[in-house]
């Protein structure tokens, strides 16, 4: 299947890997969030990222003459596509305030960009995508400033930034990376810090073991219809 | 199929006039501007402006807040924050965005000064 498959195909994969699988880490916080809001809010984004997956899903599968749960749960983990950066399991708050201010920033250059499509599939759903990922953006900020806003708080923020960059650089490619990194700058009240990107092209142990966990219904019926 | 002159099609529409929204069954599916298409994610044809004026009604006087027009621009943090929405319950205008995210991804939760009544707003899709 991925020798042939076109750029197209191969873009939508990226995009619908990505967003299912921090889907599944957002939803982590579900029942388990430092309060009843940010529950809510991390479940709510989680259920708008598998709605995005599926739609990119179905694009993928109608030129690949497959179906989107087939993408979405059927492919061993080593054939996602998506970065490492939402790989990471992290239940710790100022780790995934960084990294969902990282992605979502990322997200909305790719976003733009792909607004600008002359395929009017891929034009259509990225603006529709947008209509829900400008309120994800939203909250993103909005905790990045209340982080921001104490010492503990930055300190805390800033070893996050630290520890995630490498992955965080690996979510876009050459073209977008360097609007990203501007807009990172202009946000982030301490110096960027170093590192190599960490690609689609590696996964990390975090990826198999959640996807172990992802697809064991599915795993334990093979050939059933859902 | 969404053709509503012929007679298939306005027998759909009449079928989904009264089938109400799962998630709020004070609204129809025509009332919320939907088409005989359950499948429309993949177009950006639907925004939360083509829910009806019937339906926005009658989603204000269950106590949700209809959402606020498109503009041109996508909404920002600051605009949500400022004072242009109307509490459901006694028109103040005098609210403030608690979460942005409330029971559903599509409702926001604010706060109404005047008659102290939390309230759910529909978010500008």
């Amino acid at each position: 299947m991925s020798r042939s498959r076109s750029d197209r195909a191969e873009k939508l994969l990226e995009l619908a890997d990505d967003e299912l699988v921090l889907g599944w880490r957002n939803s982590e916080w579900t029942g388990i969030a430092p309060y009843l809001e940010e529950d809510v809010a991390f479940s709510s984004i989680a259920q708008n990222e598998i709605g995005h997956a599926r739609a990119l899903y179905e694009l993928a599968a109608a030129e690949l003459g497959t179906t989107a749960d087939e993408l979405a749960l059927g492919r061993e983990p080593e054939e996602y596509r998506c970065a490492p950066l939402v790989e990471l399991r992290q239940l710790e708050w100022a780790r995934t305030i960084a990294r969902h201010f990282l992605y979502e920033t990322a997200d909305a250059v790719r976003i733009e960009a792909l607004k600008e499509s002359s395929d009017p599939e891929i034009a259509g759903l990225a603006a529709k995508v947008d209509r829900e990922e400008v309120y994800h953006r939203i909250h993103a900020d909005m905790w990045l400033d209340r982080l921001q806003a104490s010492a503990e708080g930055l300190r805390r923020l800033r070893e996050a930034v630290s520890e995630l960059w490498p992955y965080a650089l690996g979510v876009l490619d050459e073209e977008l990376r360097p609007e990203w990194v501007e807009r990172i700058r202009g946000r982030l009240r301490f110096d960027l810090p170093e590192g190599r990107p960490v690609t689609r092209a590696e996964h990390t142990d975090d990826l198999r073991e959640l996807w172990e966990e992802m697809t064991m219904v599915r795993r334990s019926a093979p050939g059933a219809n859902w | 199929m969404s053709d509503p002159r012929s007679p298939r099609a306005s027998e759909v529409w009449a079928a989904l006039s009264e089938i109400p929204d799962p998630e709020i069954p004070v609204i129809s599916l025509v009332e919320l501007g939907g088409e005989p298409d359950v499948r429309v994610i993949s177009d950006d044809s639907w925004s939360s402006d083509k829910i009806t004026p019937e339906g926005r009604e009658k989603l204000r006087a269950a106590g949700l807040a209809p959402p606020a027009p498109r503009e041109a621009s996508a909404p920002t943090l600051v605009q949500l924050q400022s004072a242009v929405f109307r509490c459901p319950y006694c028109g103040s205008k005098h609210t403030k965005l608690e979460n942005i995210f409330g029971p559903t991804p599509c409702r926001s939760v604010r706060y109404c000064a005047s008659c102290r009544q939390p309230f759910e707003q529909f978010k500008t899709i």
